[in-house]
């Protein structure tokens, strides 16, 4: 596939004013994503992860450097509805049913109402929901409303989509299986996938390129290509390979900790 | 959502309503019964004096509750003058609480709803523009800190003097009173959604109007409906005291007013009674709208 730069910072800053004084959240951000690629930013808490997320979707402003998305600046992508976002949390509507949730977007963007319909069976069935479009969030588990939000991000059919640690608040074992369903969507969907995680094994699994970071101030630490192929399944978390490249990351982590001492 | 009780719908209305409020209920009224009797002794007293008699304990205590201007009426009293100025009255009789019910409500109902509409439109107001959040919110707050009682005269000699008279002076008191609860509440319930919420509508490059229709508004209905219950309380109580400066003829108020004017005490009391039953029925027929609406649009009460 002929690459493509989807994605391009240059020595990108953001600097959050608080009242205890400013905070450097990120510092010379250099970072190229090309289409069709899964990459994952992992660090601790306050390295800035979601932060980057929130600057690409243009609901962060940065204070310094360049950003562009798809050759434009974020607020325009954002207009042009380049990406569908996917929070920590599902965030549907309480008073909406899945399948009006999933229609949310494609109503904002005025697209009539047989095609909605049309577009939301579609996503359900993608992300194995048919079925409970009727149905209310407070009436699905917690792995089957991450699930809903995901169709909810993919309805209009965006080119990139951002994942800020959309599976942090799940178990391990539904963990695992949205993992697998996630992996088998980005095969089928060929977008683009932005995944903020603190998660090594979930991180391995699913990237193509892993983005190291390291917190105070935000930046980048390492960026580990993650070259385990296709049509991986959880069994590929026992090989070596794996381990290896998980150990990559770990001593990562631990050198962007370190050089914080 | 499923009722997770036990017991079946009978059983536990009984024992989750009936018993508790039947208890309090039965201590009410064995405590207005040693009123009366307290209350109204010192007349008795006094007339068995005059007139030179002894009078028994027994004789003391059925006289209590037998006077025709107690300073306390007993209970069944009040209850066999409810009794006789609803069923054995005809609606269109000036005696009838009845017909003087119905002239509150209705001015009760148009406060109510303008107050509402008020309300909803000040919270809008509002939520979206910072000056009127800065300029409008220390005036409605510094409204409501004036006495009503002040204010009810001069609401109604003012329209009266532009022409305006009958129900409306009574339902624009209303609306004062009961627009307060509506804007505070609705101010909040405007700025309940969560920021996720928000920052999604963002994403989908939402305008302020979408955000306000598909994600504002619906996120305020509960909050909407327990302040709407606020509200159309002291709208019943905007348009009895509505009713006071006037002198009206018609209405709880009146009832109230000619009562005190000729010592009518068990007229007052079944003013009182009626008025507040009629409250209580108003509040439960908000919050029973308020269930359903809110159980329809999936959000589990």
């Amino acid at each position: 596939m002929e690459q493509q730069t989807v994605i391009q910072t240059q020595n990108l800053d953001l600097t959050f004013k608080t009242n205890d004084g400013p905070v450097h959240a990120l510092k010379g951000i250099d970072l190229s994503i090309e289409r069709g690629e899964f990459v994952s930013f992992i660090g601790p808490s306050g390295c800035g992860k979601t932060t980057l997320l929130r600057v690409i979707a243009d609901l962060e402003k940065p204070t310094g450097g360049t950003i562009e998305v798809n050759g434009m600046t974020p607020e325009e992508a954002r207009k042009k509805r380049a990406y569908g976002y996917v929070f920590q949390a599902a965030a549907l509507y309480p008073w909406r049913t899945i399948g009006a949730n999933i229609a949310l977007p494609l109503e904002v963007m005025g697209i009539e109402k047989a095609k909605r319909e049309e577009l939301v069976k579609k996503n359900l069935e993608l992300v194995n929901l048919d079925g409970f479009a009727n149905k209310f969030p407070w009436q699905l588990s917690g792995g089957m409303q991450q699930r809903a939000s995901i169709a909810r991000a993919l309805s209009f059919d965006p080119d990139m989509l951002l994942m800020d640690e959309p599976f942090g608040a799940l178990d391990e074992i539904v963990r695992d299986y949205l993992n697998e369903q996630l992996l088998d969507l980005w095969a089928k969907t060929k977008k683009t996938v932005v995944f903020v995680t603190h998660s090594i094994p979930e991180a391995v699994f699913l990237s193509t390129k892993i983005v190291v970071m390291s917190p105070r101030p935000g930046r980048i630490h390492e960026i580990i290509d993650c070259d385990l192929g296709d049509n991986r399944t959880l069994d590929i978390r026992e090989t070596p390979r794996f381990i290896e490249i998980a150990h990559q990351v770990r001593e990562g982590l631990k050198l962007g900790h370190a050089d914080d001492e | 959502m499923p009722m997770t009780s036990s017991r079946d719908g009978f059983a536990a209305f009984l024992h989750d309503r009936l018993i508790p409020i039947g208890t309090v209920l039965l201590g009410i009224l064995m405590l207005w019964y040693v009123f009366t009797v307290v209350l109204n002794a010192p007349f008795e007293r006094d007339q068995a004096a005059r007139a030179d008699t002894e009078i028994s304990t027994t004789q003391l205590i059925t006289n209590t509750m037998m006077q025709k201007r107690p300073i306390l009426p007993a209970p069944h009293q009040v209850a066999v003058e409810i009794w006789e100025t609803t069923v054995e009255k005809k609606i269109t009789s000036k005696r009838s609480l009845i017909y003087h019910t119905w002239v509150t409500l209705s001015s009760t109902l148009l406060g109510f709803a303008m107050g509402t509409g008020l309300g909803i439109l000040l919270a809008v107001g509002i939520v979206h523009s910072r000056v009127l959040d800065k300029s409008l919110m220390p005036w409605i707050i510094t409204s409501q800190t004036i006495p009503i009682l002040a204010i009810a005269p001069m609401v109604i000699v003012v329209l009266n003097a532009i022409g305006i008279s009958g129900l409306l002076p009574k339902a624009v008191i209303s609306m004062y009173l009961s627009f307060f609860p509506v804007a505070v509440g609705m101010e909040k319930g405007l700025r309940s959604p969560e920021v996720m919420h928000l920052d999604l509508m963002h994403t989908y490059n939402a305008s302020r109007s979408q955000v306000f229709w598909k994600l504002r508004w619906p996120a305020s209905v509960p909050f909407l409906f327990t302040s709407m219950k606020v509200a159309v309380a002291i709208s019943l109580v905007g348009a009895i005291v509505g009713e006071l400066p006037t002198g009206a003829s018609a209405g709880l108020g009146a009832r109230l007013l000619s009562g005190s004017y000729y010592g009518q005490t068990i007229q007052i009391w079944s003013a009182l009674i009626a008025a507040s039953l009629l409250a209580a029925a108003l509040v439960m027929v908000i919050d029973l709208i308020g269930r359903s609406v809110t159980r329809r649009m999936g959000m589990a009460a």
